[in-house]
């Protein structure tokens, strides 16, 4: 018997080995997407090597270079109008994951604060806010958005108010349901006990003990917030035309894509890019920010 | 007379029952019923009795985690429901703390032991860090613990050790006043002695009392000096433990030394027999009319059922039941 667990112990210890780093890898990969996204974004104008909005006619609809018939001038081709595709999504990021980021911060902010109020002290306060949620799920962004555009006119600025206006509601929904069990946990009930404040109680035990659900939902929402901002962009509510937008690439080249694929699949693929790294990096700091997860 | 640290005087605690589509009021649940009891200093006294008795319930009245409806707690003779939130917080709350049932629940998953244990120091005590680290270290010591534990989560400790750490945290505050909600019946029969002892022990160094809630007979003769027998949110029997084990009146704890394990079967009496009762408690929304008891009582007679019976004195115990008016 006691060779037999020399092997075992060997081949366990492979096999941790490869784990870790597999593991590793899985945090690795997405933080450089991210990073090189984040930082292409930062430094666009170096970067591109054409004007994002500066249309060619002549070399409109041109393929990839690494294709049949792509031009070595244009990397991931050009879309209808001649514009080079990959300065449109270096320059796109910077709309599209501000745009997200923004938004998902300011939402996820006041949707928690809302819904850990809101599930820990119940009652009328807790009907009040969640009416109040009700109604905001109910009505459709995009109609805020349309008469933010009026209003405001169509920018950057009126997207995001047309998002968060009414964005925060699903976290309030899913952090009150938390709140709502947390506040019959023991733990806050020894909190009551030893005399902390609601404050206090609030803060320290229910907050941290929310952060699961609070990361698995922004890390989705990014993905849905680029779609977002490029339908609204699509109806005029946002960013006007020329400027890039990775959902407004997508959009335009809905007319193109069995003749010029291109013009949708880049920006679209970054979208998935962004998402999946989102979720395996939300994946990884749920870990890190949970103490019985951690060692392993 | 007696050195008494808490009483509580006529507690009852109603809680309304809302059904239907317009929450319409259908009754009202008498959780507990004109509950009197007092611990002396230094003291323990059980609150004994099945799930659903009102134990728990009555220990959270004293906690002030809810309100009693009507009666009050008197803490060294003053009545605490009279206090404001402030004097609450300076003189009532750091004086009474508890160490709740279940050890896995009682701490927050992301905090550090030493953070456990310190928060009543923290909300309460305003010292530095280090002094706060110093007194958990020395709390830790008192339990059985070692200093390095404080670095560590309570995900990494067995459940006797949590327990170690809950009731560290009850004492950083030198209460005089320790609410043992059921503190061994979620550990393993092998580690209830030690943590048992444990609490005998600081009981004696530190005068505590305590406030035990149990359902363990074994459990209840071996740490307290009195007991309150409940039944269906009322204090049916109570009295010194000795006295009280020894020389049981109420039909219902008599059932319930029965239907432990204090008696071996060779320590029966040949003529004794095992008193198994039958149903299950009725419920306190709609409670038996009578003594509360009469529809489970082996010795029911027709008076039971129509008159509620006084509490009396017995020798040296109070008893409720119409064998002894």
């Amino acid at each position: 018997m006691e060779y037999l667990r020399d092997i075992n112990e060997a081949k366990i210890e492979k096999r941790m080995e490869l784990r870790r780093k597999f593991s590793r890898l899985m945090l690795i990969i997405p933080v450089v997407i991210l990073a090189l996204l984040i930082l292409s974004a930062i430094f666009a104008p170096l970067l591109a090597p054409y004007s994002p909005t500066e249309i060619a006619m002549t070399e409109r609809l041109q393929p990839p270079s690494f294709l049949k018939g792509g031009s070595p001038k244009h990397f991931l081709g050009t879309d209808s109008l001649g514009r080079d595709v990959f300065s449109r999504i270096i320059y796109g990021a910077r709309i599209s994951l501000s745009f997200s980021l923004i938004v998902i911060f300011i939402t996820g902010t006041v949707g928690t604060i809302l819904g850990i109020i809101s599930g820990y002290f119940g009652g009328r306060l807790d009907s009040f806010i969640m009416r109040f949620t009700d109604v905001a799920l109910s009505i459709p962004a995009i109609l805020i958005a349309i008469i933010l555009a009026v209003g405001l006119g169509p920018s950057f600025k009126t997207i995001v108010i047309a998002s968060s206006i009414l964005g925060w509601s699903g976290y309030a929904r899913v952090i009150r349901g938390e709140a709502m069990r947390l506040r019959e946990v023991d733990f806050v009930a020894q909190a009551r006990i030893i005399g902390s404040s609601r404050m206090r109680i609030m803060i320290k035990h229910i907050f941290p003990n929310v952060i699961n659900p609070l990361i698995i939902i922004a890390t989705m929402m990014v993905g849905l917030m680029i779609i977002i901002e490029a339908t609204l962009s699509y109806l005029g509510a946002g960013i006007p035309p020329p400027n890039p937008s990775w959902g407004a690439m997508v959009n335009d080249g809905r007319n193109y894509l069995e003749t010029a694929w291109w013009i949708s699949f880049f920006p679209g693929f970054c979208i998935g890019l962004v998402v999946l790294s989102c979720n395996y990096l939300g994946d990884w700091i749920r870990d890190k920010l949970d103490p019985r997860l951690r060692r392993l | 007379m007696a050195d008494i640290l808490l009483e509580g005087r006529n507690l009852t605690m109603l809680y309304p029952v809302r059904r239907g589509l317009f929450q319409g009021l259908i009754g009202m649940v008498r959780a507990v019923d004109n509950v009197s009891f007092s611990i002396e200093r230094g003291k323990t006294l059980s609150l004994v009795g099945e799930s659903g008795a009102g134990k728990t319930t009555t220990a959270k009245s004293v906690l002030l985690l809810e309100r009693a409806t009507s009666g009050s707690v008197y803490f060294e003779g003053k009545d605490i429901y009279q206090y404001n939130k402030d004097q609450l917080k300076r003189e009532y709350r750091p004086r009474v703390q508890a160490v709740q049932q279940n050890p896995w629940s009682s701490m927050n998953p992301r905090m550090r032991v030493k953070d456990i244990v310190a928060e009543p120091l923290v909300v309460n005590a305003k010292q530095s860090k280090k002094e706060n680290y110093d007194r958990v270290v020395e709390l830790l010591d008192q339990v059985g613990l070692k200093a390095e534990h404080a670095e560590h989560f309570p995900h990494e400790f067995s459940g006797g050790q949590r327990q170690r750490i809950a009731v560290a945290r009850a004492l950083a505050l030198n209460p005089s006043l320790v609410v043992l909600d059921e503190p061994v019946s979620a550990l393993d029969v092998s580690i209830r002695a030690q943590i048992m002892n444990l609490l005998k022990d600081l009981q004696e160094a530190h005068n505590l009392s305590y406030l035990v809630i149990a359902h363990n007979l074994a459990t209840v003769r071996y740490m307290s000096h009195g007991v309150a027998i409940m039944y269906l949110g009322q204090i049916v029997e109570y009295g010194d433990t000795e006295d009280l084990f020894e020389n049981p009146l109420h039909p219902y704890t008599n059932a319930l030394i029965s239907a432990s394990d204090l008696k071996l079967p060779e320590d029966r009496d040949q003529n004794e027999k095992e008193i198994i009762l039958s149903g299950e408690m009725p419920s306190p929304l709609n409670p038996p009319t009578g003594c509360r008891f009469h529809t489970r009582c082996p010795e029911a007679r027709p008076e039971c059922s129509k008159i509620e019976p006084e509490m009396v004195t017995v020798g040296k115990h109070q008893v409720k039941c119409h064998k002894f008016v």
